[in-house]
């Protein structure tokens, strides 16, 4: 774990830039970036649905793709002038963990061979590493006796055996069942933490992109949509596909009607009788006002019902659907056209609220749960 | 069955009282087939890897060819070798034709094929994305095509007994390039189609089973090898 930036100071110059990165598959544009940097020694992670060119993203940093036209750089030098060499200071893991047919700590000291380790050092480094990952008894079994989570235990001790200064990850978790996927997630996020390396992982996981970045990237349909911290992007999307993605389903377009003392009110397109309130610094003349499922709460009846949020609607249930330990309510509001909302509620919650489909039911939410988009 | 019989107790004799002549076959059937063999698993081996790897232009005509290739007659080959190396052939200034050597160049062109054929099928095996983590370890070329072809090892076993198995028992070929000639180039195949057509059956048995018994303490060999099973 050798780390000797402890000179250098925490705010310092990207460790890796893209530039007007352009990709295309089969005559389609599939990718295009204008501008990304991942600083060192953070946790980049792109988030994105399927398809969205995460991975494209990512072959192209791993320099396994070919852009079309772009500027990739490591250090402010062009990745691409020397590719072996690049990628001998980068390490990649793939979503399957993709081990070589042979014993464990082979597959390790295989990798470490290609980087030019060392002879004598191969052996306990790879020992080491297999140790940290929970895998260090496994050194002598074979690569493909192992279970799932094992195996990507492997891939990832053999990729931070090569103490790289760059690690790249492709939806490294993903294939995993809940528990390993969990515990392995505790044990990467403290090992990045411990050894600093700069990191880009890619995942279409909301929860991995807060649990670990960052920096989070969100990337729809080739473009990045937002990039920020995880508060910026999941506090306050940037637009409305960042929005949906990151799990906020009630955007309904309004314009403001006034804003004082950090306070903004707002008109609903759609229902001219509406106007809710928004704490934000920031109040566009016409937005998105979002608000997540899990910040409405839901009362029976109608508008004597008790809250102390200063937004209030009247609404209907729709559809009652179980979703977990939550249960998500599909709720109407009256207007031109009527407004969907949903709002999640646990089930014990909804046991005593005693509604069903038709009920008429109160929601509210705070001012502070709320946000704007900016939209024309 | 009294035939298969007394040709049994006659392999048995033969080898028992180390009969100078057959032993003198078995070995230089051994020897050619084993340097045909190799050739082609040194040329074949990466041929069918590149093959395996490469996108280009015309490459599925090469495997088509191969894929032909794979199922050639050993007596065309034969023909057409015996016509490059004959005298007036356009390779007779070599002075090949009936000799070792003339055999190996032709059991090599019906193995090769064979060889190309089977490494390709097991490398394409390979999962296509183990080869981008090879690549993203930060492997070289040669480093990329050792440990692919580490990784279809097996299948590549595959392609040693295939190729073996068929030079090893063709005889059209041998018959035309070699000659049969006692002493020189002589092999268990030819020797054999020699001796049923003088009438000595037994004999003629006695080298059919002694290629039996080679062709498969070779196999078997090979394949303790590839079905080792790995440690757990």
């Amino acid at each position: 774990m050798s780390n000797n930036s402890a000179a250098r100071p925490d705010q310092e110059g990207a460790k890796l830039s893209v530039r007007r990165l352009a990709v295309s598959r089969g005559g389609t544009r599939v990718l295009s970036v204008d501008s990304l940097d991942v600083p060192a020694r953070q946790v980049a992670v792109v988030i994105g649905p399927n398809g969205s060119g995460k991975s494209t993203l990512l072959g192209v940093l791993q320099l396994l793709i070919k852009p079309d036209m772009g500027e990739l750089l490591i250090d402010g030098e062009p990745m691409r002038d020397d590719a072996l060499a690049t990628r001998r200071r980068m390490a990649s893991v793939f979503q399957e963990a993709l081990l070589l047919n042979t014993t464990v700590q082979k597959n390790v000291v295989t990798a470490l061979g290609i980087h030019k380790v060392p002879k004598k050092e191969r052996g306990p480094r790879a020992a080491r590493w297999l140790e940290r990952f929970g895998v260090g008894h496994l050194g002598s079994r074979h690569a493909h006796d192992l279970s799932g989570g094992e195996a990507q235990r492997v891939s990832l001790a053999r990729a931070f055996a090569l103490e790289p200064e760059v690690l790249l990850l492709d939806e490294p978790f993903s294939a995993l069942d809940a528990p390993t996927r969990a515990a392995l997630i505790d044990d990467f996020a403290a090992t990045v933490s411990e050894t600093q390396v700069t990191t880009v992982l890619v995942t279409h996981d909301r929860d991995e992109a807060l649990r670990l970045a960052n920096q989070v990237v969100v990337l729809i349909g080739g473009r990045v949509h937002q990039m920020g911290s995880p508060g910026d992007v999941f506090g306050a999307p940037a637009d409305e596909e960042v929005a949906s993605f990151v799990g906020i389903e009630n955007v309904w377009p309004a314009t403001l009607v006034n804003s004082e003392s950090g306070v903004a009110r707002y008109r609903l397109s759609a229902c001219s009788s509406c106007e809710l309130e928004v704490a934000t610094g920031v109040a566009p003349q016409r937005a998105l006002f979002a608000i997540r499922p899990e910040e409405i709460t839901v009362s029976a009846g109608g508008a004597e019902a008790q809250t102390s949020a200063r937004n209030r609607l009247q609404a209907v249930v729709r559809q009652v659907r179980p979703a977990g330990a939550v249960v998500r309510l599909i709720l109407e509001m009256d207007g031109d056209p009527p407004i969907g909302v949903v709002a999640a509620v646990t089930r014990p919650s909804l046991d005593d609220l005693d509604i069903d489909v038709g009920s008429a039911v109160t929601i509210a939410f705070k001012a502070t749960a709320a946000h704007v988009i900016p939209h024309d | 069955m009294e035939f298969l019989w007394e040709g049994i107790k006659e392999a048995v004799n033969l080898w028992i009282h180390g009969d100078a002549e057959i032993i003198e076959i078995t070995l230089r059937t051994l020897a050619i087939s084993a340097v045909a063999t190799l050739v082609a698993l040194v040329i074949g081996v990466p041929a069918g890897a590149f093959l395996a790897l490469k996108r280009f232009r015309g490459r599925s005509l090469i495997v088509a060819t191969v894929n032909t290739g794979m199922g050639m007659p050993p007596v065309v080959v034969g023909l057409i070798v015996a016509v490059m190396l004959w005298r007036s052939g356009p390779l007779g200034g070599l002075n090949l034709i009936f000799t070792p050597t003339a055999m190996v160049i032709a059991q090599f062109i019906i193995a090769v094929p064979l060889v190309i054929g089977f490494s390709l099928a097991s490398i394409q095996s390979v999962n296509p994305r183990l080869l981008d983590q090879i690549v993203a370890l930060g492997a070289n070329r040669v480093q990329m095509l050792w440990l692919m072809i580490r990784e279809a090892r097996l299948g590549l076993l595959a392609a040693l007994m295939a190729g073996f198995g068929a030079v090893i028992s063709e005889v059209g070929a041998s018959m035309m390039v070699g000659g049969n000639i006692a002493g020189e180039t002589r092999v268990l195949t030819t020797a054999t189609v020699l001796e049923t057509s003088r009438g000595n059956v037994e004999v003629a048995l006695a080298l059919g089973f002694m290629l039996l018994i080679m062709a498969y303490v070779v196999n078997l060999v090979v394949t303790s090898v590839q079905q080792q099973r790995r440690p757990t």
